[in-house]
C-alpha cells in the first residue's frame, strides 16, 4: 500500500508519483471520475494498475492517497 | 576520433565489460546505455539508484554526505552538528565551497566543523548525555546561533541513540530550532536518500514554524531551491531574478538561512535549479500551500534565456517584458563571450560523470561553445533525472550510471574525449593520463558557472583548461613521437 502522490502536469494530465519507488507515470484512466466520486481502478502509461475505494467528494489535487496494487 | 556509431559504442561496452565475472557483467551491463532520444521511459534502457557491486571502486558518497553535506551544511546561521566520530566532520569540512556573507564564528557557521567526537565509552553506554552537553556549550560559546541540527553518523543509528528525545528536550530549554536528522550513512545506496531524509526533517522540524504569522508577502516572491552558491552560484541566479523584477524571499541552501526557510511557504512560485536533491520539498509544498514548482537551468545563454521566458510565464506581462529586457542587455556580453572562445573550443568532445543535475544541466552551456558531450552519467540518479537527460543528449551518446573506476578509465582510453568533468577523485587519474579535466563538483574552485556572469568565467575555464601549454608536454621527450617533435619545432 504506497503513498502515492498525485499531481497535474504541466499539459494537465494526472501524474502518479510513488517516492520510493522512483515512479513517475501519467494517470491513463481512472475507473470513477465523476463529480460525486473519485477512485476505483487507475491505469498507468506503463501499463501497471492501481486500486483506491472511491472517494466522495473527489479530492482536490495534488494529494496523497493510499492505493493498493490491482 | 569522429562521432561513434550505435554499433561501434555498442562493441566498445561489451569490450570494457569483458573482464567482469558472469554475474558483475550482467549487472553492469544495466547501468550503461546508448542513447536514443526516441525512448520516453528511461527505465527500459537503463537501471539506476541500485546498490553499487562489491568489489568495484564507486564514487558515490553517502546519506550522511547528501544531508550534512548538501542540503543542510550551506544554512549558514544554524550549527550543524556531526554528531559521532570525528572523521565524517572533519574530511568534509568547507570541501563544497558553500560561498556565504557574515563573520564565521560569530554569526555564521558554514566552514567551522562541529562534532561530537564519539569515543569507546559513547558507543557502550550511548551518546545522548554528551550530545545534550554538546548543545550547551554551542549556546554558550555562539550564542548567535539561530539553531542546531543534528546530523547521524553510522554509529548513533547501529546503537540506537535517542536523539530526537535529546532534541525534543534542548529546543524547548533553548528555544531554538533544533532539528535530529537520521542520515546514517549506511542508509541506501548513496547521497541521494541522504537528501530525501535531509528533506523530510525540513518538512518536519522547520517549515510548519510561521505557517500562523503574518508576511507582507507580493505577487512577485519566489524561491531559489536547489542552488547551494557553489562559488557564488546563487548569487548570479538571484542578480538575474530580481533584475526581472521578482523578489527572491528565500535561497534553499546556498547562502541561506533557517528564516528564509521558514518563510518559504508564503512565496508564489519555487524555484528549482538541483531537481534531484529538492524535488521531494517541493512536491511537498504544492500539496500542502499549493505552491507551483518549476524546474530551470541557468548554463549557458541558450538555456537561460529558455529559462527566464519559461518562469516569467507565471506572471504577468511586467515580469514578460523584463524578461525580455534582460536577455536583451545581456545579448551582447554574451556574444563576445561565444566569439572569443568559440574559435579555441570548437568541436571538442567532452565527457562527463558528476552529481544530480550537471550531466544535463551543463549540456547546453557546452553547445554553446560549439563543444559536444560524448558521455554524460549520475553518480546516484535516478529514473526520472535520466528521463530528463535523454533529451539533451546527441543519439547514441554514452550513458553510464554509477561508473566504476575502471570502466571510466577504459571509455576515456577509447572514446578519447577533449576534456572530462567529474569529481575530485578521479582528477589526477586523468591529468596523469593527459587529458584535460575539470573539477565539476565545486568548479575545481573556480565559478560561479550559473547565470550570464557565470557563463563567461565557464567559458574562460573550459579555454584555461583545455589549451594550456602543459598538455604538451604530458610525455618525457625522448619519447615524443617524430610528429609531435616537428609541431613542436613548428609552435617555437
Amino acid at each position: 500500500m504506497p503513498s502515492v502522490m498525485l499531481r497535474r502536469s504541466d499539459s494537465g494530465g494526472l501524474l502518479f508519483y510513488v517516492a520510493k519507488k522512483d515512479l513517475e507515470e501519467t494517470v491513463i484512466s481512472v475507473e470513477r471520475d465523476n463529480e460525486q466520486e473519485w477512485g476505483g481502478k487507475v491505469e498507468l502509461a506503463d501499463g501497471s494498475t492501481w486500486f483506491i475505494d472511491p472517494i466522495s467528494p473527489p479530492p482536490v489535487f495534488p494529494t496523497t492517497l493510499r492505493f493498493k496494487r490491482a | 576520433m569522429a562521432v561513434m556509431t550505435r554499433e561501434e559504442t555498442e562493441a566498445l561496452i561489451q569490450e570494457v565489460l569483458e573482464v567482469y565475472p558472469e554475474s558483475a557483467k550482467k549487472d553492469r551491463a544495466k547501468h550503461l546505455m546508448i542513447n536514443d532520444q526516441s525512448v520516453t521511459q528511461s527505465k527500459k534502457c537503463i537501471t539506476s539508484n541500485r546498490k553499487s557491486l562489491p568489489g568495484v571502486m564507486t564514487i558515490r558518497g553517502c546519506a550522511y554526505a547528501g544531508s550534512k553535506g548538501v542540503v543542510w551544511g550551506p544554512i549558514k546561521d544554524m550549527v550543524h552538528i556531526s554528531h559521532g566520530p570525528v572523521g565524517c566532520g572533519q574530511y568534509s569540512r568547507a570541501g563544497r565551497r558553500n560561498y556565504y556573507v557574515g563573520m564565521t564564528g560569530v554569526n555564521t557557521f558554514g566552514t567551522i566543523n562541529f562534532t561530537s567526537d564519539f569515543q569507546e565509552k559513547d558507543i557502550v553506554f550511548g551518546g545522548d548525555k554528551k550530545l545534550s552537553k554538546l548543545i550547551d556549550e554551542i549556546e554558550t560559546l555562539f550564542p548567535l546561533n539561530k539553531g542546531i541540527t543534528i546530523q547521524s553518523e553510522c554509529p548513533v543509528g547501529l546503537i540506537g541513540d535517542d536523539i530526537e528525545a535529546v532534541a525534543k528536550e534542548k529546543s524547548k530549554e533553548i528555544g531554538k530550532t533544533v532539528v535530529p536528522v537520521r542520515c546514517e550513512g549506511f542508509r541506501g545506496v548513496s547521497q541521494s536518500l541522504g537528501h530525501h531524509i535531509a528533506n523530510d526533517s525540513v518538512r518536519d522540524w522547520v517549515l510548519p514554524k510561521r505557517d500562523d504569522t503574518e508576511f507582507d508577502s507580493t505577487p512577485y516572491d519566489v524561491s531559489i531551491l536547489g542552488d547551494y552558491n557553489i562559488g557564488g552560484d546563487a548569487w548570479s541566479s538571484r542578480t538575474l531574478l530580481e533584475e526581472m523584477g521578482l523578489r527572491v524571499v528565500a535561497q534553499w541552501s546556498g547562502d541561506g538561512t533557517l528564516s528564509e526557510m521558514e518563510l518559504t511557504p508564503k512565496v508564489k512560485l519555487n524555484l528549482l535549479h538541483c531537481y534531484r536533491s529538492m524535488n521531494y520539498i517541493s512536491r511537498h509544498m504544492e500539496e500542502k500551500y499549493g505552491i507551483p514548482w518549476v524546474e530551470y537551468n541557468f548554463f549557458g545563454p541558450t538555456k537561460i534565456a529558455e529559462s527566464l521566458r519559461k518562469i516569467a510565464s507565471y506572471f504577468d506581462d511586467r515580469i514578460k517584458e523584463n524578461a525580455e529586457r534582460v536577455i536583451e542587455k545581456y545579448d551582447s556580453q554574451n556574444k563576445a563571450i561565444i566569439e572569443k572562445y568559440r574559435p579555441r573550443l570548437q568541436g571538442k568532445r567532452v565527457m562527463l560523470y558528476v552529481g544530480g543535475l550537471r550531466p544535463r544541466h551543463v549540456v547546453g552551456a557546452y553547445e554553446d561553445l560549439g563543444m559536444e558531450v560524448v558521455g554524460a552519467g549520475y553518480e546516484f540518479g535516478h529514473n526520472d533525472d535520466y528521463d530528463r537527460t535523454i533529451k539533451e543528449l546527441g543519439n547514441t551518446t554514452l550513458i553510464y550510471d554509477d561508473l566504476t573506476g575502471y570502466e571510466f578509465e577504459e571509455f576515456v582510453k577509447k572514446i578519447k574525449p577533449d576534456l572530462i568533468g567529474s569529481g575530485v577523485k578521479e582528477k589526477y587519474i586523468f591529468q596523469k593520463m593527459g587529458v584535460p579535466f575539470r573539477q565539476m563538483h565545486s568548479w575545481d574552485y573556480s565559478g560561479p558557472y550559473h547565470g550570464y556572469d557565470g557563463f563567461a568565467i565557464f567559458a574562460r575555464d573550459m579555454d584555461m583548461t583545455l589549451n594550456n601549454p602543459c598538455w604538451k608536454h604530458i610525455h618525457a621527450p625522448w619519447k615524443r613521437t617524430a610528429e609531435a617533435k616537428e609541431k613542436l619545432v613548428a609552435n617555437a
